[in-house]
């Protein structure tokens, strides 16, 4: 309980603290170059200067931290993967090296690479059958709340949740994992799945997908309904049917939004950590980059070159899709 | 969807979104019930039987010689072993490799003359023609059917024993400062970038941009020495709230200035030139006009950020530590996870308490987490 009064009084401190700076300096600011009840060129001369310096007091808590908690770890990942564990002498590209040569790496990226397949293309998928489908009953919205919901769960929690439906009891005894007891009722044989090599990838990736659907069913559901209803009056009118419709007319003019789901997603599967940690921690050839490199930030004491080697691979997989980002980032402002 | 609507397909529509519905929730559901459950129960059938009754192999023991009575020149102890519990036996024994091998009612000889008998209401006899000898009661071993017992009695439990409670507190304690403090050095930095002149604007705004899709995994390393190198320098612990609370602000802001800017970006010039007009200054149109406006934006971020940082695990782990007394609701549960991997009736009471914050913040916010998903991602397509 004291430690939240702590947290409260902090947050209040932290709270008033901010609005004493933007408050503060722009006082001074007024007071050093004052621009009101003057007139002639001295007056616009302190206008101009304010002019100049107020937009950076106001970005300059935003842009103190961004520097310390996202640019200068991105310079210093690099910088440290060129290192040795404790970062103090030079190795050039031995990291990278070992890393191509570790088999447990080279498994990470292959499964890495299969949750990319699959993971976005499923949760966009489903995304879009669901925001087409809810679409046309009265009771969608509720149907795409009980959807979305997933979204709210940690992965942690989602992990706890899947588990329990993954669980395994000895063949002849009463499943209480939802799965295998749906296996046994069709006369199958109960199977520990996260512990399948190969095969467990996908029922980690289950939850992800689970998970992100939700996701994508609102996005895709703002751009189904924001397609001009005169395109499907006019296919209605030349005798085209429902799923026509669907693939000819209404998806065609979604790729954007489609795109931007499935960019969104696929950033997400890079960093996904936590699911993996949980469910298997790496064993069952499950291993991916993300919880690789929390593995190696500890393991014997932690080996900082090889965790940013593997941060940094993390990071070349993300950067197309951020060019992707800035650029059309871009050219929306310039409409702007 | 006009001409669809009245298509007899129509029930098919109606149909696959039931089913979708059911696959999506059935898993919250499952652990839910689950974790009201008795644990006994709850071990031995799924969740989906919970409103049945289950038939349950258990073991009791009679009571101990020492309460034996004398009852027509015969020895006697009598009890029950279902005492306070509405169960029914079908069956028992007395060795652990028959435990069924008697029926209710039936008289079982165990050795000496002795003899056991159960009723299907639990009530046990023992009679022996001698007094009986030593301290400790007979074992008995039968089966039950128990009638579905829900509980809260899993929730007790994780509160007290497993500390969970403690983590809850702590849940908040990172969880609260780390969504308040951002939103205002966020919401400054997000006007300059939407309506202020300033050379280099462009290129800030590309950089936010860009920044939206680092992954946390590069920043790891570098702040971990940073932080570990302050807090020596100045002999202060490395992993504390405050540091979490920071790292938190600057892993949630470009979300946060660029959800902010995209709005502030879309409300009408006029107001503000107007305002401009009558002589107030940027500070003051910012206070009184457009931070007021920027409400649904605000609200979006703080939804966002709330969750993110509630549900993190990364972290918290990196920046907070894994020390028992540390350990946040998602740390916890992952421990868990690991120490009591079998005992489901401590995970799904854990799991659900530290998805129930989130959950309640979902359904009555849900309007402002679609807005600002909206505002975040559509905007790029």
């Amino acid at each position: 309980m004291q430690q939240l009064i702590f947290a409260i009084a902090t947050m209040a401190a932290g709270v008033l603290g901010c609005a004493a700076y933007f408050f503060g300096t722009n006082w001074i600011l007024d007071k050093l170059f004052p621009s009101k009840g003057l007139t002639g060129p001295v007056a616009s001369r302190n206008l101009r200067i304010t002019n100049a310096i107020r937009p950076w007091l106001f970005l300059g808590p935003a842009l103190l931290s961004l520097t310390i908690y996202l640019i200068y770890p991105v310079i210093a990942s690099v910088w440290l993967s060129l290192h040795d564990r404790a970062g103090e002498n030079f190795v050039g590209l031995n990291n990278f090296i070992w890393m191509f040569n570790d088999g447990e790496f080279r498994q990470s990226i292959y499964n890495n690479f299969l949750w990319l397949l699959v993971v976005p293309a499923a949760a966009t998928f489903f995304g879009l059958i669901i925001a087409a489908l809810t679409d046309r009953i009265w009771w969608g919205n509720i149907a795409k709340t009980l959807i979305f919901m997933p979204m709210a769960i940690s992965f942690v929690g989602a992990s706890v949740i899947w588990k329990f439906i993954y669980d395994y009891r000895a063949e002849g005894t009463a499943q209480i994992g939802l799965l295998n007891a749906v296996v046994v009722y069709f006369g199958g044989t109960p199977e520990a799945w996260v512990t399948l090599p190969f095969w467990n990838n996908f029922f980690l990736m289950v939850i992800l997908i689970w998970i992100q659907t939700g996701f994508a069913m609102v996005i895709l559901s703002a751009a189904l309904r924001g397609i001009p209803e005169e395109t499907i009056e006019a296919a209605v009118i030349d005798g085209a049917n429902g799923l026509q419709i669907f693939f000819k007319i209404m998806i065609p003019q979604m790729w954007g939004t489609i795109a931007v789901v499935w960019t969104t997603i696929t950033i997400l599967v890079l960093k996904v950590f936590d699911i993996v940690l949980a469910m298997t921690n790496g064993q069952w050839q499950s291993q991916v980059l993300a919880n690789l490199m929390f593995d190696w930030m500890f393991r014997g004491g932690g080996d900082f070159g090889r965790g940013a080697a593997i941060a940094v691979i993390i990071m070349v997989l993300v950067i197309p899709i951020m060019i992707w980002n800035i650029r059309n980032a871009a050219k929306e402002m310039e409409g702007h | 969807m006009i001409a669809s609507s009245r298509s007899p397909l129509i029930w098919v529509v109606h149909l696959s979104v039931i089913l979708l519905v059911t696959l999506w929730t059935l898993p919250t559901a499952g652990l839910l019930i689950s974790s009201l459950r008795d644990k006994d129960q709850l071990a031995v059938s799924g969740w989906w039987t919970a409103l049945s009754t289950s038939s349950q192999n258990m073991t009791g023991r009679a009571a101990s010689p020492e309460t034996q009575i004398e009852r027509d020149g015969k020895f006697v102890i009598a009890g029950n072993l279902l005492e306070g519990s509405d169960a029914k036996v079908s069956a028992f024994g007395f060795r652990p490799l028959q435990p069924t091998a008697f029926e209710v009612g039936a008289v079982a000889d165990i050795g000496d003359g002795q003899t056991l008998t159960v009723k299907d209401d639990g009530s046990y006899e023992i009679v022996s023609p001698t007094r009986m000898e030593g301290t400790r009661g007979q074992r008995i071993f039968y089966t039950a059917a128990v009638p579905p017992r829900f509980t809260f009695d899993n929730y007790r439990e994780v509160m007290r024993a497993a500390g969970i409670g403690a983590s809850f507190i702590n849940s908040l304690t990172v969880a609260i400062p780390a969504t308040v403090i951002p939103i205002l050095v966020a919401a400054f930095a997000a006007y300059a970038l939407a309506w202020m002149k300033f050379p280099g604007r462009a290129i800030l705004i590309a950089v936010v941009v860009g920044l939206l899709v680092v992954p946390l995994q590069m920043s790891l390393i570098p702040l971990l020495k940073l932080y570990n190198g302050v807090g020596a320098f100045f002999g202060v612990p490395a992993k504390t709230y405050v540091g979490i609370w920071l790292a938190h602000m600057g892993f949630g802001l470009p979300l946060a200035i660029y959800l902010l800017r995209n709005y502030m970006a879309g409300l009408p010039r006029e107001i503000m030139e107007s305002a401009r007009v009558d002589g107030a200054s940027d500070f003051d149109i910012f206070i009184k006009i457009i931070l007021p406006l920027s409400f649904p934006a605000l609200a979006s971020f703080s939804i966002f950020q709330f969750l993110w940082t509630w549900n993190d695990l990364l972290v918290a782990m990196v920046f907070l530590g894994t020390g028992n007394d540390e350990l946040v609701l998602t740390g916890r549960l992952v421990n868990l996870l690991g120490s009591r991997g079998g005992n489901w009736e401590i995970l799904t009471a854990s799991a659900f308490i530290t998805i129930i914050v989130p959950l309640i913040v979902f359904f009555t916010l849900q309007r402002y987490l679609v807005r600002g998903l909206l505002a975040g991602s559509v905007k790029g397509g």
